[in-house]
């Protein structure tokens, strides 16, 4: 299988803090990659270090076949990224959010009209396409954060905590669209806090305290740990962190 | 590189675009910024006026002979004053002040005329409310030209002797409107306002929403995003110093007396200034509220205080005139009355042309500097 | 933060609003080299207004030191002034100013024509001693400033600028406040709660009342140890003026909050409510030489009435029966504005 993600020993220290410590992993095309861990686990500043947004202190990453210290920008092209705040812009139209970014990441003009129509008919929100984005519900939002986010169909795409506060009925069918999008060749690395949606990931890893505790699918670390759920595989990893949630 | 031009340049379209959405759909905002300046120069242009004209003033004249009566009339018939009351005792003076009735009361002293024509002691006490001194300054001296032009021609004589006939020429604004030394000051701090505050605030409001993360994320250049940003801000500032100058010479009638080229081109160099002083504000913050405030106290309050637009710069203490010198509006302040107002040349605006243009390099330099590209 | 601005404001803001006009920069044209000349110009020099500081053989050239700003008023005496003075002939004198500033410019060349008809008084006086008639009509005129006799500049601004302390603090932080809770969403929190929404208005504005007061009390301590400024009337009257002045400016306040949605559209209505009323006060230029409309519509302003009652008590002495209008004034702005912000305060939208 080929790596889309390469990570070796990548670090990030803040002062004497060391938020990421030391991690490794492999992420392969096409496969949903669950990257979880209790809040100042180190997830976020993980994430970013991957998607070009902040420098490691130490050790090395590759994403999408690029260096992150020295081809960022390279990276920045062939990645989608979902952020935990809610991403589009309030103000303006459904239709204005995703030729924004449409226009950003390079679609080709011809393009963009006919996966636009796709994309609504997708979500059916035909009808809403010229309404603001605040007038959604938040639910609507967060799916149509996330075909904005695939809409240039990038190679990997980056979700950081994308369903919270969403309720079960969306979170199903979120899932579903991330379901779709790894069919059509997109390697999803997705962090949550939601241990059942923990269960739909193909593998999962779990940090503690800035390290890898645990990396394997969801079945063989239920047995590993003698466990019936994922909430409670993660519970006992991380009840002895020493950092505490903030 | 070349034939990733013409996608960047798709990217940096659908970012203008985008941009002029934002401005476009928050109508208030939009409003605010389009009328502010054509409410502020208006109220400037007329409230603003220090022509001391029908001055209230009361009289206090116990001698109401011939001679006190005739200046009392001088008085009364000049544009400057008008007699409201006439008032029966020393006492009654000070409660005309502590109401506010008068601005200024004339007391003749007893046996005026007589006096004056005997013993040559005759006074007249111009007494001032100087709780705002410069008009009690004003009524003062005018009151006293009139006394004086009276005296003269009372003297019947063919001919004065040592007369100096003084004439007076009012350079650039003879009708001496405020309007001419305001319209200067509203441009420097209308531009000022609407580039540097809203440019800070708009970067600011992106990392609040948690947008400014995601463009970072995608491949757009910072160079891209920081242009990007400022050119709707730029457009509506060029709308604003147009409206300002239509409504200057069609309503508050101070023409451009100087090449309106130069005037132009000394504005643009100042939006740039403040385009880019915005941005180096913006680095440096992360909510709205802090840009906010701070554009209110690194921008507004010197500009207001210290540029010259409201007070003189040359009464102040020497440690405020030097920091005025940092003021980008003081300069452009200063250029604007050079050219609009004196109708002096290029010739004549070259200090502050090269001063703001040494500010907008510099500010440029940090803000590209201190964009953080990467969030840490 | 608070409490350091009053002395912030009122150490720095007199000595920088200061419209005094003095040192005003004289450029000397002089075609006649006399005595005379000489003697006025000397008169000129040590009047205490002017500053000789060119002295330029032709008008062109003190005309272009004008245009740089280096003088403000050029005066030029003709060629045989001493001579045509002597023979009893007009002499010619010109005063040019730059009037960019009009009340600089008018002040510096009311003061120069001035000095130059007492420049012709005192020689005549000197000339013509032996004609009793000229002698004996000469009639004294004194003038006198009252309440601020040395004309300062800082007796005019400390009233004004402790009721602009006031109008910041009480009126707009209120304001301030309740938008940036709209924008949080945390006013929703309050507006479930059963608390009616004259208590909820009571509750924000009352903590900023309080400190309204402490800093009116600092700003006095401060105008007295600073400036020696003692009120000329009743601290208690100022007190009172106050509470009404303050109960309506965050009134105002309120009313704007309740139609701005984000914290940048009520900085932006401030910003533009301050900038009028301030203009329309009569804290810059007198109300009195105002045109007439923008007097009456001065009348709008409550700053207006505050900064004449600051003004009156403080350096006049007034007292509350001189300033009954100016009472009745701001208590009809408190009830206006307070009942606006009451009925378009909505719990529900």
């Amino acid at each position: 299988m080929e790596k889309v993600i390469v990570v070796e020993n990548l670090t990030k220290a803040f002062g004497r803090f060391k938020a990421v410590d030391q991690i490794s992993f492999e992420v392969e095309k096409g496969e949903i990659f669950g990257f979880l861990g209790a809040n100042g686990a180190g997830k976020t500043t993980a994430m970013r270090m991957l998607c070009g947004l902040s420098i490691p202190t130490s050790g090395k990453a590759i994403v999408a076949g690029y260096d992150i210290r020295t081809q960022p920008e390279m990276i920045k092209k062939n990645i989608g990224y979902m952020s935990q705040k809610f991403a589009l812009y309030e103000d303006l139209t459904v239709a204005e959010n995703i030729r924004f970014y449409a226009g950003i990441y390079h679609v080709p003009e011809k393009e963009i009209a006919p996966r636009t129509q796709k994309l609504l008919e997708r979500l059916g929100l035909e009808h809403e396409k010229d309404s603001l984005v605040k007038a959604l519900p938040l639910g609507w939002k967060q799916k149509l954060a996330f075909s904005v986010a695939v809409f240039h169909h990038p190679g990997i795409v980056f979700l950081d905590e994308p369903t919270g506060g969403v309720d079960p009925v969306t979170r199903r069918q979120f899932w579903e669209m991330i379901y779709e999008a790894t069919d059509s060749g997109i390697t999803v690395f997705v962090t949550t806090h939601y241990m059942d949606e923990a269960e739909y990931c193909d593998r999962v890893s779990i940090m503690v305290d800035g390290k890898i505790a645990a990396l394997d699918t969801p079945a063989n670390l239920k047995k590993e740990f003698d466990a019936n759920n994922m909430d409670e595989v993660f519970y006992r990893l991380a009840r002895n962190a020493s950092r505490k949630a903030d | 590189m070349h034939p990733e031009k013409p996608i960047e340049m798709k990217q940096f379209i659908s970012f203008v675009r985008k941009e002029f959405h934002h401005i476009f759909r928050d109508r208030t905002t939009m409003a605010i910024l389009l009328i502010l300046p054509v409410l502020m120069l208006l109220l400037f242009g007329y409230a603003i006026n220090t022509e001391v004209k029908n001055s209230k003033i009361a009289v206090y004249d116990p001698s109401n002979d011939t001679y006190t009566r005739a200046i009392i009339e001088k008085m009364q018939a000049s544009e400057y004053f008008s007699v409201v009351k006439m008032l029966k005792n020393e006492q009654e003076m000070s409660e005309q002040f502590k109401s506010g009735e008068v601005k200024m009361v004339i007391a003749f002293s007893e046996n005026f005329h007589e006096n004056l024509l005997h013993t040559g002691d005759a006074q007249i006490a111009l007494i001032a409310d100087a709780t705002d001194p410069n008009s009690a300054k004003s009524v003062v001296n005018y009151a006293t030209a009139i006394i004086a032009g009276y005296q003269l021609e009372s003297q019947q004589l063919q001919q004065i002797p040592f007369q100096i006939d003084t004439q007076i020429k009012l350079l650039y604004n003879p009708q001496m409107k405020g309007a001419y030394n305001f319209v200067p000051g509203v441009m420097g701090m209308i531009l000022m306002l609407i580039c540097a505050m809203m440019t800070s605030i708009s970067i600011a409001r992106e990392k609040e929403m948690g947008t400014m993360e995601v463009l970072l994320v995608s491949p757009v250049k910072p160079a891209m995003l920081i242009i990007a940003k400022t050119i709707p801000y730029f457009f509506i500032s060029l709308i604003n110093l147009t409206t300002i100058l239509l409504i200057s010479v069609f309503i508050l009638g101070v023409p451009v007396a100087g090449s309106l080229f130069w005037l132009l081109a000394l504005s643009l160099v100042y939006i740039f200034v403040n385009l880019s002083l915005g941005l180096v504000i913006s680095s440096v913050v992360n909510n709205q509220q802090t840009a906010l405030l701070i554009s209110g106290m690194v921008l507004m309050l010197p500009v207001i205080m210290l540029s010259g637009m409201m007070f003189p710069i040359e009464n102040m203490p020497v440690f405020f005139q030097w920091i005025s010198q940092l003021i980008p509006a003081k300069w452009y302040i200063i250029g604007v009355k050079q050219i609009m107002i004196k109708g002096l040349g290029f010739s004549a605006i070259m200090p502050q042309l090269a001063v703001l243009s040494g500010m907008a390099v510099l500010l440029i330099a940090i803000s590209i500097k201190k964009f953080k590209y990467r969030l840490e | 933060m608070i409490f350091i601005l009053p002395f912030v404001a009122l150490a720095l803001f007199p000595l920088v609003a200061n419209f005094e006009v003095k040192n005003i920069n004289l450029a000397v044209v002089d075609h006649d080299h006399s005595s005379f000349s000489a003697r006025l110009i000397q008169k000129t020099a040590s009047s205490g207004y002017f500053h000789l500081t060119r002295t330029t053989a032709d008008y062109q050239t003190a005309l272009h030191h004008i245009e740089q700003d280096d003088a403000d008023v050029i005066l030029e005496i003709a060629p045989g002034f001493e001579k045509n003075l002597m023979n009893y002939q007009p002499a010619e004198v010109l005063i040019s100013t730059n009037t960019v500033n009009g009340m600089k410019g008018g002040l510096s060349s009311m003061y120069l024509s001035g000095i130059i008809s007492d420049f012709s008084a005192e020689i005549r006086a000197e000339h013509l001693q032996s004609n009793s008639k000229l002698k004996a009509n000469s009639l004294e005129i004194i003038p006198r400033y009252d309440y601020n006799p040395h004309l300062e500049y800082k007796y005019t601004m400390v009233p004004a600028i402790l009721m602009m302390m006031l109008a910041m603090l009480s009126g707009f932080l209120p304001a301030l406040n309740i938008v940036g809770e709209k924008e949080k969403g945390t006013i929703e929190q309050l507006n479930v709660t059963p608390v009616s929404k004259f208590t909820l208005i009571l509750s924000k504005l009352i903590p900023y009342w309080v400190i309204g007061f402490i800093v009116l009390t600092i700003c006095f301590l401060v105008a007295w140890m600073f400036y020696g400024m003692i009120s000329a009337g009743g601290y208690l009257q100022i007190y009172l003026f106050a509470a009404v002045f303050v109960l309506a400016f965050s009134g105002l306040g309120l009313v704007i909050s309740n139609y701005a949605n984000t914290v940048q559209q009520a900085m932006f209505m401030m910003f533009f409510f301050v900038i009028t009323f301030i203009f329309l006060s009569g804290l810059y230029t007198p109300v009195s030489s105002m045109p007439g409309w923008t007097q009456t519509l001065s009348r709008i302003s409550p700053l207006r009435y505050m900064v004449e009652v600051l003004r009156f008590i403080f350096l006049k002495g007034s007292n509350f029966f001189d300033l009954k209008w100016h009472f009745a004034a701001l208590c009809g702005f408190a009830v206006l504005f307070n009942g606006w912000a009451v009925l378009s305060y909505r719990k529900t939208n």
